[in-house]
């Protein structure tokens, strides 16, 4: 059964202009409970959060915490009647100490007492058995080690909610588990958590309820149980998964034939810290590169850009020697690379939609034979259709735009070089559902029209579903090659964990 | 093998200090080699108490107007007006003292408004209207030179019968003296300005390592919107520093006064840049966040034992000066770097 109901939003309406971002959402939170907000980029999320943490004002609607009808205006006031939350990225100063970036800013008086201060954080840190020492400068700890630290500031604050808006986004397997740990523990003291996430692995692994949202408006909330993931993803969607079985018969219709190959690489390795790796990939081909984050997966695409500085190795574009020292390099020599980076490596957030689209085709033409306005506007429409990018205009600058469309407009950028070996390093990060589905079917209709593509996903089930043969990482070294039979979900973790290897490579 | 322990146990401590400690440490054993080598390659003139005193005596005003300076930086800003509101504020006492016959005490407050109204102005500026800060203090510093010729075009000495008291009055350090060539023994001798220096020292420390609102200096140079989602009142913390900044450029003014008894336009020309540079010596990083006022002490002590190394070497003129303080810069900024990123590498791993 349910404990007691310590938060409740009841028929929540916000609007921004003429956009209904919020019409008549509930949501019911109980104590130790986990529960998760689920919905596409854009359903109201994340407005949803900021209503109930101040940073937006509600339109209608009522907030009750603990029975009592709350009003709250500004963070701070959210956070004095108990409800904490802990962003996306990390709001913490790096400069200063775990136990200072616990305190600062929420103790009155006006000495700084080092002794009790210490001691506080640190009875804290060990309850919660976080591994840093309360004098330690933050910066020096891991990612996953200060989202905990201001987990833990939150849980001091004696919160009685606490809101994690996609704390995982930037952690890995091994760290996850230890949020999880984390939150299981304050589970059990009763704390109830509102988890925004875009894994759904991670929700069946850790929640007890889901509610769902689509469009602004509130679909439902389920009990775990009653919900299993491909009625979760359809109930986000809106619409039945006959969308997701296509792409899996599309994917082993493929046949790894006879064709030539693409691209061939031996003995390569950047200054990223990679251990030297062999790779070939053939026309029509999809591979991927898998292995725990910081294996080293992202570091091996780069190196065949150029995107790090090569230190050695040698490479074949269609059976001939190049020489890629740079992007531009791999660009003449046919090859496209979507970062995993999208916001510092991808986008230029002040250029509109056409500039960014035609940013790398201009680059390879040089800059003094310029790409006319109305070519560029072609070219830009053309890819708007193609892609059903949603957006205002072209002219539209693309920092407005939401993850998953920015992510097509530099696809669609790419695409305009007309590549034939296409890199993308997790193109589906970040992004709803229904984006992912979509980039995902347009990898496998490239790969259809004889392009190469190299796809690379934190989620294993994207990769199986459209790659036919994955190279395996582990410590930022080649372990492993997959294809055909070996393409499961077990046999992937066996190879990542090391376990029953049978590959010449090692 | 002891050898390795004891590195790893170097090793050790060296990862657990703040970047702050950090570079503090460095500026503090480089201050100490070069003052050793200036003994051992400039001569005994070094081993005398009274030469490092001078030091502090000549630069007592550089030292508060660092003070400030240090304070807006670790906050994430910077503020070059100060040499102009230096020059402002001596210029001003000296026409109160001299030209209207006013006493010390109208000449303190003179000097304590114009700062702290320079202050007030930059800081709610920079904070509230969120102009940059070096744009704003940019225009502070014309203003402060514009007006200092407003105030009196032409350079005099101030002829004033308290004034020369208080300038002339030196505090006896005990047992630092030295006996000179004739056998006469000689007291170390601090001047009034170097009290008030080593008092603005001491407050700033306290301030920021000892209370809670100089640690929002820290968490604002840090990480400005962190610094806001935890609750710091950031747009405050930044008014602060540059009125805190503001106010001891007008202090600074004064000593400076009281040091030279004159006024002119050209005092205190490019003092700006030399607090900056102390600063920075000291271990202050111009991205904010980091840094500490002692540290601000030892960049002072630095920089003015350099010039005084080059001035003895008979390389008086202004351009070997400016030389050795940019070579200096230099090998402090690579220094940091270097270490940072050895660091960086060894949390890593």
């Amino acid at each position: 059964m349910r404990n007691k109901i310590v938060l409740e939003m009841k028929n929540i309406y916000k609007t921004f202009g003429t956009v209904k971002a919020l019409q008549g959402v509930e949501f019911r939170l109980a104590e130790g409970e986990i529960h998760a907000l689920m919905g596409e980029n854009g359903a109201g999320k994340s407005t949803l959060i900021k209503v109930l943490t101040g940073v937006y004002s509600k339109d209608e609607g009522d907030v009750i915490l603990n029975g009592k009808a709350v009003s709250i205006h500004s963070p701070q006031d959210a956070q004095k009647v108990g409800i904490s939350t802990v962003y996306q990225e990390i709001t913490l100063c790096p400069n200063l100490s775990v136990a200072e970036n616990m305190y600062i800013g929420r103790e009155k008086g006006v000495w700084q007492k080092w002794g009790s201060m210490n001691a506080g954080a640190t009875k804290i840190l060990e309850s919660l058995q976080i591994p840093a020492s309360a004098s330690q400068q933050l910066g020096t700890c891991s990612i996953a080690v200060q989202q905990m630290v201001a987990i833990a500031r939150a849980v001091d604050m004696e919160c009685k909610v606490l809101i994690l808006d996609e704390p995982t986004s930037s952690l890995d397997e091994q760290e996850v588990a230890k949020l999880f740990k984390l939150m299981r523990e304050l589970k059990e003291r009763g704390v109830g958590i509102i988890f925004v996430t875009h894994f759904l692995e991670q929700v069946y692994e850790v929640c007890d309820m889901i509610t769902v949202l689509r469009d602004g408006k509130y679909v439902g909330e389920y009990e775990i149980a009653d919900l299993p993931r491909i009625k979760l993803v359809s109930t986000m969607l809106g619409k039945d998964l006959d969308d997701l079985s296509d792409i899996k018969s599309d994917a082993k219709e493929y046949i790894c034939g006879e064709a030539p190959k693409v691209l061939e690489a031996f003995d390569l390795v950047s200054d990223a810290g990679i251990k030297p790796f062999d790779f070939y990939i053939k026309k029509g081909e999809v591979n991927g590169f898998t292995g725990l984050l910081g294996s080293g997966r992202s570091e091996c695409v780069r190196s065949i850009f150029g995107a790090d500085r090569v230190l050695g190795g040698k490479v074949l574009r269609d059976g001939k020697p190049v020489k890629i020292k740079a992007p531009i390099d791999a660009m003449k020599a046919g090859i496209a690379y979507l970062p995993e980076d999208r916001k510092n490596d991808g986008i230029v957030g002040d250029l509109s939609v056409r500039d960014n689209i035609v940013l790398a085709l201009q680059v390879l033409r040089g800059y003094f034979r310029p790409i006319s306005k109305e070519e560029a506007y072609k070219f830009a429409d053309e890819y708007i259709k193609l892609l059903e990018i949603k957006t205002a205009s072209a002219d539209t600058p693309i920092k407005s735009l939401s993850g998953g469309n920015q992510q097509k407009v530099i696809l669609a950028r790419w695409l305009l070089t007309h590549p034939e070996y296409l890199i993308l390093d997790e193109p589906t990060r970040g992004i709803d559902v229904g984006t992912k589905i979509e980039i995902q079917k347009l990898v496998l209709k490239l790969a259809g029209e004889g392009m190469a593509v190299t796809f690379i996903s934190s989620e294993t089930d994207e990769m199986l579903r459209t790659c036919s043969r994955l190279v395996v990482m582990r410590d930022r070294k080649v372990v492993g090659e997959l294809t055909g039979g070996d393409l499961t979900q077990s046999k992937i973790m066996e190879t990542i964990a090391g376990g029953g290897v049978e590959d010449g490579r090692e | 093998m002891k050898n390795s322990k004891a590195l790893s146990a170097v090793k050790d401590k060296v990862q657990k200090m703040s970047d702050t400690s950090l570079l503090l440490t460095i500026t503090i054993v480089v201050f100490v080699l070069m003052y050793l080598g200036a003994i051992i390659f400039e001569g005994e003139g070094f081993l005398k108490a009274q030469t490092f005193l001078d030091i502090l005596n000549n630069n007592s005003a550089l030292l508060i107007v660092s003070c400030g300076m240090s304070l807006v930086m670790i906050t994430g800003g910077i503020d070059i007006s100060v040499g102009g509101v230096v020059a402002l504020t001596s210029m001003s006492c000296a026409v109160v003292l001299d030209l209207k016959n006013g006493s010390i005490f109208e000449a303190i407050l003179v000097a304590l408004f114009i700062g702290l109204a320079f202050g007030v102005v930059q800081g709610y500026l920079v904070a509230y209207l969120g102009i940059q800060p070096f744009i704003v203090t940019l225009a502070g510093m014309f203003f402060a030179r514009g007006m200092t010729t407003i105030v009196h075009a032409k350079p005099f000495n101030v002829v004033h019968e308290g004034l020369n008291k208080l300038k002339d009055s030196r505090i006896v350090i005990p047992g630092l003296g030295y006996t000179n060539k004739h056998g006469k023994y000689i007291d170390a001798k601090i001047e009034i300005g170097v009290v008030v220096a080593l008092v603005v020292v001491f407050v700033m420390f306290i301030l920021l390592r000892w209370t809670k609102k100089g640690r929002h200096f820290y968490a604002v140079g840090g990480n400005r919107q962190s610094a806001l989602m935890l609750g710091v009142n950031v747009k405050r913390t930044v008014f602060l520093s540059h009125v805190v900044c503001g106010l001891l450029a007008g202090i600074a003014g004064f000593v400076f006064f009281l040091h030279v008894g004159s006024g002119s336009p050209s005092h205190a020309q490019g003092m700006e840049m030399n607090a900056i540079a102390s600063s920075i010596i000291g271990g202050t990083m111009l991205t904010g966040g980091v840094g500490n006022i002692i540290g601000t002490l030892f960049g002072v002590l630095s920089l003015c034992t350099i010039q005084n190394i080059v001035a003895s070497a008979g390389l008086d003129d202004a351009w070997w000066i400016g030389i050795t303080i940019a070579a200096m810069l230099c090998l402090f900024l690579v220094i940091q770097s270097v270490v940072m990123k050895v660091r960086k590498k060894m949390t890593k791993s």
